[in-house]
């Protein structure tokens, strides 16, 4: 219990009739990187906002580093750092300035806050811009001001909904870097929330789906595959060279049934497809070593062996274009 | 006085780095930490003094007021003839007189008081929420509240920053005019008037930030709050006179329901808080006005005319002092019911 940084147990919010969560129940542990995923509208700011105790949970429990935000918002605020979608700033004062007065609003005298700002304002790479009023910046400096920001307090976890959001993809590898190079470096436990599943998958050590205030799968990207695509989580793809000359044809016919016979015989393998030289095996376990045993010791050389691994590409088409599956 | 000492200190330091920057600011590095209360204090009295609406604001009350004091100093000879009782108080007239081509100081600062109270106001909340910077702050350990109190204390003290500034400018003038000193009464007078100018365009700000708590657009809640003033001062007074016509006694109607008409007249009246503000004000400063609601002969009978001695005239502005002070209350009651627990998105 005690490395349980965030620990959501059926929590729920609901707007009117709308259900926008429903009955959540999510744990961070120390140190990792959680990647919320999930299309707009399915409540993920929602969520976040109920952790920072910005909005009041209708029922369920929510705890960060062991508070509960609902009770004691402050406290929480002091350990958890939390960067808005859109962030903003006081245009008309310059990325110090900003970074100084939240170091101030945490209780800081002027001397702590101005090194504080400065050694953070070189840190995300704006060393150079600290002294440029915010209204001038350009949407990747915000972000990364907005970064600086949240760590202005030394916080032990930082929440990022939506950290991404327009920002060119140069900018999106160089913010994601730092989120990372963060988290190992210091230990910060990090909440990320975005409807990009390759940011998501670049950086986080567990991904969360979560659809209509839903949590459908949790877990790393593989054993999220696992649960999502319980029968067929393996994919391979084999590819035979028939030997012989086109006479004996028919032969080869009956040599691929029996081939395919021989693979669908191998432990895991669920499912064989044949099209012409081509197999499409699926399977419930890694079986891509016996599929090739198999075809190598037929009489019928092997081409080509590829194992197609499920990305969250495929996760999330399957979750969010493809409708929802039954649970 | 300790507050106004205090208050004094972190404005004068929020001018100063307003003035001259952050280099100045290197140098004035404390090992203290301030609160975070006056951290927002300080910013918010920074971005007022920066802006232009507090610039245009403080010309145009200036403006004006010097105009009434010019046209009150010019008549003030003509005054000093007259042998009346009142001549007494001749510091204050330079507050009161004019001639009828400028309203005088204070029916001026009675009119500009709600206009500066609203425009100090009326984007507290919503605009920090429409720059996506209130989610921000409220994401830091700091009580809710303080958002509306910061905001509150930093309007009220520029506002008492203004006025008193320009009391003392009024009085300074006046004894370069004149050429006679204020007595110490006509000085207290003068400093509770101020003190009492501040409550009143305190409850215009207050309103003001209402209204920005309740409205997403600053457009509306500017002009929500210039509506309740417009109501205020031109509808109300016309709905009481139409309702008050119909339970006009005759001629020749008893004392009694005369007397209960006028006052039935008054206490709707009252519901207003510029006709609060002008009766407690005309009170302070002519200490011959002796009642403020309407009194039956035999109330009137013995007594001596004169002025009145200043704790009299406090007595008697007291009913308004509290319901100025009441009614500013309720709207910062409601602005906390509203925002305290209201979820608060990003933009």
């Amino acid at each position: 219990m005690g490395n349980h940084v965030i620990e959501i147990s059926d929590l729920t919010k609901k707007y009117g009739s709308y259900t926008a969560v429903d009955k959540l129940n999510l744990t961070l542990e120390k140190g990792e990187i959680f990647g919320l995923l999930g299309p707009n509208g399915a409540g993920k700011s929602t969520t976040i906002l109920m952790l920072m105790g910005l909005s009041e949970p209708h029922s369920g429990k929510v705890q960060v580093c062991g508070i509960n935000p609902e009770r004691q918002p402050i406290e929480v605020k002091k350990k958890v750092g939390y960067l808005p979608e859109d962030i903003g700033f006081y245009e008309d004062l310059t990325g110090l300035e900003n970074l100084v007065y939240t170091a101030r609003l945490n209780g800081m005298s002027d001397e702590k806050a101005y090194e504080k700002a400065t050694s953070l304002l070189a840190r995300v790479g704006l060393a150079h811009e600290g002294d440029k009023k915010t209204g001038k910046y350009s949407r990747g400096m915000r972000q990364r001001l907005g970064l600086a920001d949240v760590l202005v307090k030394t916080p032990e976890v930082i929440i990022l909904d939506e950290p991404t959001l327009s920002i060119d993809p140069a900018g999106v590898k160089d913010f994601l870097e730092l989120i990372v190079q963060l988290s190992r470096e210091e230990g910060i436990t990090v909440l990320f929330s975005s409807h990009h599943l390759h940011q998501v998958q670049q950086v986080c050590d567990r991904v969360g789906i979560f659809v209509k205030g839903k949590l459908l799968a949790q877990g790393n990207v593989n054993s999220l595959a696992k649960q999502l695509f319980s029968t067929s989580a393996y994919t391979i793809e084999a590819e035979i060279a028939p030997n012989g000359s086109q006479e004996n044809l028919g032969t080869g016919d009956s040599q691929i049934q029996d081939l395919t016979n021989q693979i669908k015989s191998i432990n895991g393998v669920e499912e064989v497809k044949s099209n012409g030289n081509k197999y499409i095996i699926e399977g419930n376990d890694d079986v891509s070593t016996e599929v090739a045993k198999t075809i190598v010791g037929s009489s019928l050389g092997l081409s080509m062996l590829r194992r197609k691994e499920y990305g969250l590409d495929d996760i999330y088409y399957r979750y969010f274009e493809g409708g929802n599956p039954d649970e | 006085m300790n507050k106004t000492a205090q208050e004094n200190q972190f404005f004068g330091g929020a001018i100063w780095r307003t003035l001259f920057g952050s280099a100045t600011l290197e140098k004035e590095k404390s090992d203290k930490a301030i609160s975070p209360f006056r951290a927002m204090v300080q910013k918010e009295i920074a971005d007022h003094i920066r802006s232009w609406r507090v610039i245009i604001l403080m010309g145009i009350i200036v403006l004006t007021c010097v105009g009434s004091l010019y046209t009150a100093l010019t008549n003030l000879d003509k005054l000093a003839d007259q042998k009346n009782i009142e001549n007494a108080f001749f510091f204050l007239k330079i507050f009161t007189v004019s001639d009828g081509t400028l309203p005088s100081f204070f029916v001026f600062v009675g009119f500009l008081g709600p206009l500066m109270g609203i425009s100090l106001g009326f984007d507290a909340v919503n605009s920090e929420q429409n720059k996506g910077t209130l989610s921000r702050v409220l994401a830091q350990p700091v009580p809710r509240d303080y958002i509306l109190n910061a905001k509150f204390a930093a309007s009220t003290i520029i506002v008492s920053v203004l006025f008193f500034a320009l009391s003392f400018l009024v009085m300074g003038a006046g004894l370069i005019a004149v050429g006679i000193p204020p007595t110490a009464e006509e000085f207290l007078r003068i400093i509770f008037y101020t003190l009492l100018s501040v409550v009143y365009v305190a409850f215009w700000l207050n309103l003001s930030i209402l209204f920005s708590v309740r409205f997403k657009q600053t457009a509306t809640s500017a002009l929500a709050g210039i509506a309740v003033w417009l109501f205020f001062t031109v509808f109300y007074p016309l709905i009481v006179n139409i309702v008050t016509k119909a339970f006009k006694p005759s001629q020749y109607a008893s004392e009694v329901s005369i007397y209960l008409y006028e006052k039935l007249k008054f206490s709707l009246m009252q519901v207003m808080p510029n006709e609060l503000f002008s009766e407690a004000t005309s009170t302070l400063l002519t200490p011959s006005m002796r009642n403020l609601g309407p009194l039956t002969m035999e109330q009137l009978h013995g007594t001596i005319p004169g002025p009145l001695p200043l704790g009299q005239s406090l007595l008697l502005v007291w009913p308004q002092l509290t319901g100025l002070i009441g009614v500013t209350i309720l709207c910062f009651l409601v602005s906390y019911y509203l925002f305290m627990r209201r979820e608060i998105r990003s933009r």
